[in-house]
C-alpha cells in the first residue's frame, strides 16, 4: 500500500458523501412542499421587522405553497460585503435589499431577476405610479431589476435649544428670511462650537471616510464625483475645488464641523445640526431637546437635494426566484407601500403627499414632510454610485485622506484623486 | 528507523507461520501491514481534518488564483496567469508590502524586546510579581475586537491617550489619522495585546537557566550585562527562535486591528497584505486576484519561516 493511499481514499469518500448529501437535500427540498423564502436586510429595528413579518404572514395566508419567510438582518457597515460573501459561499438569499452605492454592480451583473412583467401583471399594483427618478438607478436596458424600496432624502436636523443657547436664529426664521445658506449655517455652527462647547454640524456617517455622504454638501456648489455618464472624474472640477475649499475652511479654520477623529452624536444632544436621511427621525422619539428638520442649506448654485436609496431585488439563481418575485409584488403593492412609508419613503407618486406621509410619520410636521421629503424626492440627485463602486470608493477615500489635515493643499489633493480614479472610470 | 528494524524479523516469522501461503510465497496480511493499517486508522481523523480544512483549501486557493470569479454574475473563468501578471503590475502592491514589512518588523522588535524585559523584571524574587504577571498576561485572553475597539476610543483625537498627554502639558497628535502615527498606534495596540504570551514563554525559559552558571560567572567577575549576554541569551535562544517565528507569522496575519482602527488608512499607510487581500476579494469582488494575493502571502510566510529555521544553526544553542 502506498503511504497516502488509504487516507486519501477516505478523504475522497467523505467529500463525495458530503457532496451527495448536498444534492440529496436540494432534491428533497424541492419535493417537500412549502418553500421558505429568505430576505437579507440592513435594519434590525424591531418596529421595522414587526411590520415586515406582518406583511409576510398576510401573504402566506393566501399562498400555502410558501413556507416561512425570514428577514435576515446584516449590519449596515458590512452589508454588501456580507451579502456577496453569502453569494460566493453558495448561500445567497432569495431576496435582498441593495444599497444605492452597489446598485450599478448588482443591476449590471445579471444576478438579479427582472421584475417588470410580474409587477405590471399584479392586480392593482399600479406600476406606472412609480416615479421615474426613483426607478432610474435600478434599471438596465429598459428592465427593472430592483424595486426602489426606500427613497430617502437628506435633510438637516437641528437642535434648536443649542442654537438659542448660542444666540443664533432658528432655521425656520432663516428660511423665512431667505438666509438658510451654507455660508450662514457654517457661521452659526462655529458660534455654537465656540460658545457652548458642543459640536456644530455633523455629516452623519461621513467620519472623514465615507466621502459619498459629502454629496449632501458639495451639491450646493453643483459639484459631482463624476460626470453623468460615469466616465469623467469630477473631483478636480472648479465647483468641487470651491466646495471642498469651503468645507476644509469650515472644519479646520471655523471649527464649525467636529474634526477628524472626534465624535459627536446629534441624537444624544452633542451637536447643533446633522445632515442625514429622514428615516433617522425615529431616533428623536425621546429627544430631550427642541428640534427641527429642514432642507439642506442653499449653496452658491442655489437650492438642491440629495437622496439615498435602497432597492429590493430577487436573485435569478434562487431556486424560488419566481415565488420571490411574486412575494416582492405583494410586499410593495400600494397598500403595503403605504404602511412601509412609515419608515421608508415610497417611490409611488400617489403616496408622496404630505397627508399620506403624515399619517405614518407622527414625529414629523406636514411642512417638514412637504419641504424635505416630497420636495427632496422631486428634485433630488441620488448619491454617487458607479460600477466597481467599492474599489472606487476605497481609492477615493485613500486619495482624499491628505485633505483632512489642517494645512492641506485642496486643489492638489483633488487633482490627486482624479489621477487615481480616472483610469478606473475610463474602463 | 529503529521501528523498522524491530519489526522486520517478526514479520518474517509470521509470514511463514500464519498465512498458509497465497501461492505467490509473499503473504498479503502481514503483521507489519496490519500495524501500518492500525497506525493509519489512528491518524486518519487528524489527517482527514488536515486534508479537508488545510490542504484542500490551499489547493483550491491555487486553483482560484488561475481564475476570474465574478460572484455577482456567477461566472468562473480560467484566465491562466492573468492574476499573476496583475500582481506584478499592481501599483499598490509596493506600498502594501512596504507597510506590511514596517508593521512586522516593528511588531517583532517591540514585542520581543518588551516581552523579554518584562520577563526579566518579573523573574526577580520580589513581592507582587505574580500580580504583575497576571496584569501583563490578561490582555492575551481578552477578545481581540473588544480590545481594539477600546483602544480606538482611547486613540481618538479627543480620546483618553491625548487627555493624559494634555494633562501633562503635551499636545498629542491625532493618532489614527496621521500617516506616521497610525502605523505606530496599530503596532503598539497589537504589542500590548500579545506581549503577555511571549513574556510567559520567556519567563519559563529564564527559570530553566541553571542558577549555578550565574554564580560561576559572578565568581569569575562577570557583570550583569555580560551574564545576560553570555549566559541568559544563549540559553534561552530556542525560546527566542520560537517566539520570533510565532510573532512574525502572526504579524503577517493581522487583520481585525486594521479593520477596526484604520481600515487601511490614512491613505494606504496601514493597508497590510492581509487587509489588502480582504479588500480585493470581499469588498471589490476580485476573488481570483484575492486568491493570488493569498498565494503571495503563503510564499512570504513559508520563506520567512524557512529562513528563520535555517538561521537557528547560527545562533540557537544546541542546534548544529
Amino acid at each position: 500500500m502506498r503511504p497516502f493511499g488509504k487516507p486519501a481514499a477516505v478523504a475522497l469518500a467523505a467529500l463525495l458523501t458530503l457532496t451527495a448529501c448536498g444534492g440529496a437535500n436540494e432534491a428533497t427540498r424541492a419535493a417537500k412542499g412549502p418553500q421558505p423564502l429568505r430576505m437579507t436586510i440592513w435594519t434590525s429595528n424591531e418596529a421595522h421587522l414587526k411590520l415586515f413579518n406582518e406583511i409576510a404572514a398576510e401573504y402566506r395566508k393566501t399562498h400555502p405553497d410558501i413556507g416561512e419567510i425570514t428577514f435576515d438582518p446584516i449590519p449596515f457597515e458590512n452589508y454588501t460585503t456580507t451579502l456577496t460573501t453569502q453569494i460566493a459561499g453558495g448561500n445567497a438569499p432569495d431576496l435582498a435589499w441593495i444599497l444605492e452605492n452597489s446598485a450599478p454592480d448588482f443591476v449590471s451583473s445579471g444576478a438579479l431577476a427582472p421584475l417588470d412583467d410580474t409587477l405590471r401583471k399584479a392586480e392593482g399594483y399600479g406600476f406606472d405610479d412609480l416615479t421615474p427618478s426613483a426607478v432610474k438607478l435600478w434599471q438596465a436596458e429598459g428592465k427593472l431589476y430592483a424595486y426602489p424600496f426606500s427613497t430617502s432624502p437628506f435633510g438637516v436636523f437641528v437642535n434648536t435649544d443649542l442654537l438659542k443657547k448660542a444666540g443664533q436664529k432658528t432655521p425656520a426664521e432663516m428660511i423665512k428670511a431667505g438666509t438658510w445658506t451654507w455660508e450662514k449655517v457654517v457661521a452659526q455652527n462655529a458660534a455654537v462650537a465656540s460658545g457652548t462647547g458642543k459640536a456644530g454640524m455633523v455629516v452623519r456617517d461621513f467620519d472623514y471616510k465615507s466621502w459619498d455622504n459629502l454629496a449632501s454638501v458639495w451639491g450646493g456648489w453643483g459639484a459631482q464625483a463624476w460626470s453623468e455618464d460615469g466616465r469623467t472624474c469630477g473631483f478636480d472640477s472648479p465647483e468641487m475645488v470651491e466646495a471642498m475649499t469651503f468645507l476644509h475652511r469650515a472644519v479646520f479654520t471655523d471649527k464649525a464641523f467636529p474634526g477628524p477623529g472626534t465624535t459627536a452624536d446629534f441624537f444624544a444632544g452633542d451637536a447643533a445640526m446633522t445632515i442625514t436621511q429622514i428615516s433617522r427621525a425615529s431616533l428623536l422619539q425621546d429627544a430631550k431637546f427642541g428640534w427641527d428638520l429642514v432642507p439642506l442649506p442653499a449653496g452658491p448654485k442655489g437650492e438642491y437635494s440629495v437622496i439615498g436609496q435602497a432597492g429590493l431585488g430577487v436573485f435569478k439563481k434562487s431556486a424560488n426566484a419566481a415565488a420571490a418575485v411574486d412575494f416582492l409584488a405583494f410586499f410593495t403593492n400600494p397598500a403595503n407601500s403605504a404602511r412601509l412609508a412609515a419608515y421608508f419613503p415610497p417611490p409611488r407618486a400617489s403616496q408622496l403627499t404630505a397627508d399620506t406621509l403624515a399619517k405614518s410619520n407622527p414625529l414629523l410636521k406636514p411642512e417638514q414632510l412637504q419641504q424635505v421629503v416630497i420636495g427632496g424626492i422631486e428634485k433630488g440627485v441620488v448619491k454617487p454610485s458607479h460600477t466597481g463602486q467599492a474599489e472606487l470608493a476605497q481609492t477615493v477615500r485613500a486619495a482624499l485622506d491628505p485633505l483632512w489635515q489642517p494645512g492641506a493643499d485642496v486643489k492638489a489633493v483633488l487633482g490627486g484623486v482624479c489621477a487615481r480614479i480616472q483610469p478606473m472610470l475610463g474602463t | 528507523m529503529t521501528g523498522r528494524a524491530d519489526v522486520r524479523p517478526v514479520t518474517r516469522g509470521n509470514a511463514t507461520g500464519r498465512t498458509g501461503g497465497t501461492g505467490s510465497g509473499r503473504p498479503l496480511w502481514t503483521v507489519r501491514r496490519r500495524d501500518n493499517l492500525v497506525g493509519y486508522l489512528l491518524i486518519t481523523p487528524q489527517l482527514l481534518g488536515s486534508v479537508l480544512f488545510v490542504l484542500l483549501p490551499l489547493g483550491l486557493v491555487l486553483w482560484y488564483s488561475l481564475h476570474e470569479w465574478n460572484v455577482l454574475a456567477g461566472t468562473f473563468e480560467f484566465v491562466g496567469t492573468e492574476n499573476y501578471d496583475r500582481l506584478l503590475a499592481d501599483a499598490n502592491l509596493r506600498e502594501v508590502l512596504a507597510g506590511t514589512a514596517v508593521f512586522s518588523a516593528g511588531l517583532v522588535v517591540f514585542n520581543l524586546a518588551l516581552a523579554l524585559l518584562l520577563a526579566i523584571l518579573l523573574n526577580q524574587r520580589l513581592r507582587g510579581t505574580t500580580f504583575f504577571r497576571t496584569v501583563f498576561f490578561s490582555p492575551v485572553v481578552v477578545s481581540l475586537v473588544a480590545w481594539t475597539i477600546v483602544w480606538q476610543f482611547l486613540l481618538q483625537d479627543d480620546g483618553g491617550v491625548n487627555g493624559l498627554l494634555g494633562a501633562a502639558g503635551v499636545d498629542g497628535p491625532n493618532w489614527l489619522r496621521g500617516e506616521g502615527t497610525a502605523m505606530s498606534a496599530v503596532i503598539v495596540v497589537q504589542v500590548l495585546k500579545n506581549v503577555g504570551l511571549n513574556m510567559v514563554l520567556f519567563l519559563a525559559a529564564l527559570q530553566g537557566v541553571p542558577a549555578q552558571l550565574y554564580e560561576a560567572a559572578a565568581l569569575d567577575g562577570a557583570g550583569a550585562w555580560t551574564r545576560f549576554r553570555r549566559i541568559t541569551v544563549p540559553l534561552i535562544s530556542p525560546t527566542i527562535l520560537l517566539t520570533s517565528i510565532i510573532t512574525v507569522v502572526g504579524s503577517l496575519q493581522v487583520f481585525a486591528q486594521i479593520a477596526v482602527l484604520t481600515q487601511g488608512g490614512p491613505g494606504m499607510s496601514t493597508t497590510v497584505l492581509v487587509y489588502y487581500l480582504y479588500q480585493q476579494a470581499f469588498q471589490f469582488h476580485h476573488f481570483g486576484y484575492g486568491a493570488t494575493l493569498s498565494v503571495l502571502l503563503f510564499a512570504i510566510v513559508a520563506l520567512l519561516t524557512v529562513v528563520q529555521w535555517r538561521m537557528r544553526r547560527k545562533w540557537v544553542i544546541d542546534e548544529t
